[in-house]
Formats: C-alpha cells, sequence, structure tokens
C-alpha cells in the first residue's frame, strides 16, 4: 500500500478509505455475527406464534426485504424483545441488527421512543453507512413501526394505530413515504429518476409514480423554488 | 490460500508479458514520436506489437488503432462512427456492457440518434430475427458483444455479420470477454470492427485496441498529437502495447489447450454446486459459454451478502446484484433473460483462470454450502425455484 506522509488536506483525500473493509467495524461486526435473529425458518415460524406483534417491508425483487417481531411488556408499554429475519445486503443485515439492540437495551424503548426511531439515528449507531445504500438498506425502523401497528391491532389497541408516523405511504409494496420523496430531493435527487434511483420507489408498486413525479415537484419548489 | 474466482473483471499479469514489458519501462523508454534514435526504438518496438497483433486477427497494421481499454475502443467505434454519419439508426443488444449500452444511450438523449435494443432468448442468446426485423433504412450500425461478460453466452457473431453484410449495415463487436478462447480472425466472423483489450488476458490494464476496417471513417474522441494515424492522440502506450501483444499471442496459441483445461472445471464448479445446494440454477446457455464462466443464481438471498462472507475466507466472486453496482439496480443481462428481479439479486458469477484447478472448486464448496444456508436461514423469503423460473 502506498503510504502518504504528513497530513493530508481532507479535499485531497480518497472519499473511500479502502484500507480495512467497505463497511466500517460495526457493520462488520453486526453482519458477521447479527444479534436478536432469527436464524432458521423454524426459529421464526416457532417465534411468530408467541411474539405479541410482527411487521414487514420490502420484496424480494426490490432487493432488500426484512421482518421484525417484538414482544412487548404490556404494563410498562416497553419493547422486551425484537426479533427479525432480513433478505438483503451486507448493511440491510447490519442496520436491522444494530437497531434491534438499540430497541431493547437499558430495559427497552417504550413504544412511543421506537415510533421515534429514525434510519439517521441507525446508521449513527453504524457509524455510518455508504450514501447510496442509506435508503435500500435502513429499512428496519419502518418494518418496527409495522410490527408495532400489528400489536396496537392485535391487543386492541386500534386507536394507537398510525399510519407511517403522520406520513403519507406512497409506494405500497416498499412502504415509501412522502418524507423519503422529501428526504430523497433534499439530497440532490430532482427527478424522478434520481428519487427512484436513491429510493427504489415505483419499481414495484407503479401505481404511484404519478403521486412521486407531484410530491418531487412539491418538493423541489419548496426548498430551491 | 487465496482462490480467485473473477478474471472476467481483470487477470493477473502473466510474468512473460511482465518480461516483455519491462525493457520499454526502463531502458527503451522513448517517444516513438522523437525524432531521435530512442524514439526511433520505440516506434519500431510499436511497430512489430502492432504486426503481431494484425497478423493474429487478421487485418491490415493500419487497421488497428490503440486506445486506453475496452470501454474507450467501445466508445470510439459506437461515438467516432455516429459522429461521422450525423444521425441514424443503431441497433444493439439488451445485455451489451454498460462501455456500449450508456454509450448508445448517450447518443439517443443528446445526439438525436435512434436505438433499438434487441432481446435475448432465456439462454441469453441474442435474437437474430430480431436484428433483422429492426433493420431500417438509416441503420449505420448493429453492435452485438462476442460473449457475454456476466453470463458467458457467445454470441451468433457470423449469423449477424451475414445480416449485416446483406444489408449493407456497419457490424461492430466488442470481443473483451472473447479474445482468450474464442477464434478472433477478422477474416472469418466477418466483423466491420472489433474492440480487444489486454486486462482479460492476462496482459496490463489500459491497454485496448479497436481493429476499423479500411474505409470506415470515425470522427476521434480524443484530439492531440495526431497518433495513430490521426484517431486517437497521445503518446502511445509503448510497454502495455508490447504487453497486450505478447499475451494476445500466448493466449491465443494456448487457446484451444486452456479452454479445454478450464472447461473441465468449468463444469465439475457448475455440477458441485448444483448437486450441492438447492434452489439454484445455471444462467446463460450451457454449452454455448465461454470456457472459463460459471454464473448461478441462489435464490432467496442477496449477492453481496454472499461475496462478502466468501470473501472472508479469501475466495473471490463477483454478483449481479444490485448492492454490489453503482446504480443500484439488478444486473441488466439477468433481468433481459427474463428472469424476475429476485434472481438477479442472488446471481454469483464465478470466472476461471489459469492458475485455477479443480482441488480449487473443492475448496469453495467446504464454505459455500454453509453460507448459502447461514443466508437461507435468516432470509424471510422462501421461494421455490420451479415458481420463480
Amino acid at each position: 500500500m502506498i503510504e502518504v506522509k504528513g497530513t493530508v488536506h481532507p479535499d485531497v483525500k480518497a472519499k473511500v478509505d479502502a484500507k480495512s473493509w467497505f463497511y466500517t467495524d460495526e457493520v462488520r461486526d453486526h453482519f458477521f455475527n447479527p444479534k436478536n435473529i432469527l436464524k432458521t425458518e423454524k426459529e421464526a415460524s416457532d417465534y411468530d406464534a408467541v411474539s405479541d406483534g410482527v411487521g414487514e417491508v420490502g420484496s424480494p425483487a426490490c432487493g432488500d426485504m426484512m421482518k421484525i417481531w417484538i414482544k412487548v411488556d404490556s404494563d410498562s408499554d416497553k419493547i422486551k424483545e425484537c426479533k427479525w429475519q432480513t433478505f438483503g445486503c451486507a448493511s440491510a443485515i447490519a442496520s436491522t441488527s444494530i437497531m434491534s439492540e438499540m430497541v431493547i437495551e437499558n430495559s427497552g424503548m417504550t413504544i412511543d421512543q421506537a415510533l421515534a426511531l429514525k434510519p439517521h439515528d441507525i446508521v449513527e449507531r453504524l457509524h455510518g453507512l455508504p450514501a447510496r445504500k442509506f435508503h435500500c438498506s435502513v429499512l428496519g425502523d419502518k418494518a418496527l413501526q409495522a410490527a408495532i401497528n400489528n400489536y396496537f391491532f392485535k391487543s386492541d389497541q386500534k386507536d394507537r394505530m398510525i399510519i407511517s408516523k403522520g406520513a403519507e405511504i406512497v409506494d405500497k409494496i416498499l412502504k415509501i413515504t412522502d418524507k423519503d420523496i422529501e428526504e430523497a430531493v433534499l439530497e440532490g435527487a430532482h427527478d424522478f429518476e434520481a428519487v427512484q434511483k436513491k429510493t427504489k420507489v415505483g419499481v414495484q408498486d407503479k401505481t404511484c409514480i404519478p403521486r412521486v413525479k407531484e410530491l418531487i415537484e412539491f418538493y423541489k419548489d419548496k426548498y430551491y423554488g | 490460500m487465496e482462490i480467485y474466482f473473477d478474471h472476467s473483471s481483470t487477470t493477473y499479469v502473466r510474468p512473460e508479458v511482465t518480461r516483455a514489458m519491462s525493457k520499454y519501462l526502463e531502458d527503451e523508454f522513448g517517444n516513438p514520436g522523437s525524432f531521435h534514435y530512442k524514439g526511433l526504438k520505440a516506434k519500431q518496438a510499436l511497430n512489430s506489437a502492432r504486426e503481431k497483433i494484425a497478423g493474429i486477427i487478421g487485418c491490415d497494421v493500419d487497421e488497428i488503432i490503440f486506445t486506453g481499454g475496452g470501454t474507450e475502443s467501445c466508445n470510439l467505434a459506437i461515438k467516432g462512427l455516429a459522429k461521422s454519419k450525423k444521425k441514424g439508426h443503431i441497433i444493439t443488444s439488451s445485455i451489451e456492457h454498460h462501455a456500449v449500452t450508456d454509450t448508445c444511450d448517450y447518443l439517443e438523449r443528446h445526439e438525436g440518434f435512434d436505438v433499438t435494443y434487441v432481446g435475448v432468448d432465456k439462454e441469453g442468446i441474442v435474437n437474430v430475427d430480431e436484428i433483422r426485423k429492426a433493420i431500417r433504412e438509416d441503420t449505420i450500425l448493429i453492435s452485438v458483444m462476442y460473449a457475454n461478460n456476466e453470463i458467458g453466452t457467445i454470441q451468433p457473431i457470423e449469423e449477424i455479420s451475414k445480416i449485416a453484410k446483406e444489408k449493407n449495415i456497419l457490424f461492430y463487436t466488442d470481443a473483451c470477454q472473447a479474445s482468450g478462447s474464442l477464434d478472433i480472425d477478422v477474416r472469418n466472423i466477418g466483423v466491420d470492427m472489433m474492440t480487444l483489450n489486454a486486462s482479460k488476458i492476462y496482459g496490463p490494464k489500459g491497454v485496448g485496441l479497436l481493429y476499423v476496417r479500411k474505409g470506415i471513417r470515425l470522427v476521434p474522441l480524443i484530439h492531440g498529437g495526431g497518433q495513430e494515424k490521426n484517431r486517437r492522440s497521445g503518446t502511445e502506450n509503448v510497454p502495455g502495447i508490447i504487453g497486450f501483444a505478447e499475451a494476445l499471442e500466448l493466449a491465443q496459441a494456448e487457446k484451444d489447450v486452456e479452454s479445454a483445461r478450464l472447461k473441465e472445471i468449468r463444469d465439475y464448479l457448475i455440477k458441485r454446486v448444483t448437486d450441492d445446494i438447492s434452489e439454484c440454477w445455471l444462467n446463460g446457455h450451457v454449452e454455448k459459454r465461454l470456457a472459463n464462466n460459471v454464473n448461478i443464481t441462489f435464490l432467496n438471498i442477496e449477492g453481496e451478502a454472499i461475496i462478502l462472507l466468501l470473501n472472508e475466507h479469501e475466495i473471490y466472486v463477483s454478483s449481479g446484484s444490485a448492492c454490489t453496482s453503482k446504480t443500484l439496480d439488478p444486473s441488466h443481462v439477468i433481468v433481459a433473460m427474463g428472469m424476475p428481479y429476485e434472481a438477479a439479486h442472488g446471481s454469483i458469477r464465478f470466472t476461471l483462470g489459469k492458475r485455477n484447478s479443480k482441488e480449487e472448486v473443492d475448496k469453495l464448496m467446504e464454505v459455500l454450502p454453509e453460507i448459502i444456508e447461514k443466508l437461507r436461514g435468516i432470509s424471510p423469503v422462501h421461494l421455490k425455484a420451479e415458481e420463480i423460473k
């Protein structure tokens, strides 16, 4: 390897530091040793029978799909267990794993805390992900929210059920919301193609494409006018 | 011990090639354009490399343009011709390398050309009838690769060149993956333009060539000192070109013996994987495929995760998964065969080379079934091959 001596100005330093691995150490740890995972189809079906809520997001056609099961302590309204399975790349596996830890650590998040969990919180704990991996592989929060909704439904708390943190779900298969579109526009995707590249919106659920285009125009006007 | 099964990405440089090149890096380093002995020696070496290659591919020395690699050659062939014709229609296939598809896409979006992408059958062979039907009055070029880089399918180049001749249309083939094992004599295959590169045949990176049949006018992409008869300016990469000629000569001389050896390992790898692992299949054509290519879809899991787990065992492969592409789109080649996206995400390419052996396949099989089982265990998807193929 070519060693560079002295301090390197940030502008001339390679953006991808290929010294160790493609991802951070945290991603690596969670990819190779995922926590709270259901390791086989049997484990998953056994757990399915005893869990309080289950949620799913994504599809194998899109390259990422995850399923999350939770157990909730109804007295404290805290999540006691958070188990999962994932079809996806290393960052999808690692981000779901670390999220499951975040949810149950310190005697567990309350439902409200869990609902407030954002992809950014997860990525921060992973010490970062490559930008292009962000939208497609960090789906854990959405699957968790679906699991919580399922818990509300099953435990007869239907009044608490939420549609995607107050957001509008545009892509019904990938469960992509208007907030995701907003974020993509803010990150510089200014037409449908660019937004689709970032979010994969409309890859499967083609019915949402006109609405997505509307939203892109709306947020472009709002932020770049 | 490292096991490298990614030779279609690039190969190492074989020692004979390094040896041939080294003299022109340190001692005979002159610029072929210089007006002194140092330059003359480089010029002579360049000429003899050009003659050697012209002899191998059966063309005149003036019909070879050396470039900075396969991608540049593809750009020069397609854009160079398009610019000289100013407008018109191009026919290409839906499984070309991005160097071809992105160039065609650029011409369509920004330069007013029409492009027709013809499909392939479910084994990845280009549909020749579709090419015939796509021909228009204003068709200026048919561009179909010789052998596919992902699934290894060998295309019916001679048939296509017959159609092109009949209709008086130019035919270009990207032969980057073919130069190590197939017939690349342009008199036999009948192409008007052809790309070859060095880095897939144990030559150096950053050297390629474009064969252009006499009489075809290309507008250069790179202007400057007028090298390569004004068609590609820039000081010639003399050591690279020497290495390229050496590598090509060796590859062509050894191709029959080496192809037979590789086929045996290839077929053994296919058999071991498909026998020992469920819900997987070979992508591409069983016979009409490169001697060194194996491409297998493992259902219900994602390719990047497979690559990274194999990587831990120092086994190196590649994938058509979206996660390993810069655009996050899964392999357009697998999708073009009519396979669903699910199949593309879990596709793994093993490409063999000179140093590979059956023993390495056995070593691969000591870890691969376990990796697939582990990833399938944690996957919530449980599709069956027969419902998806």
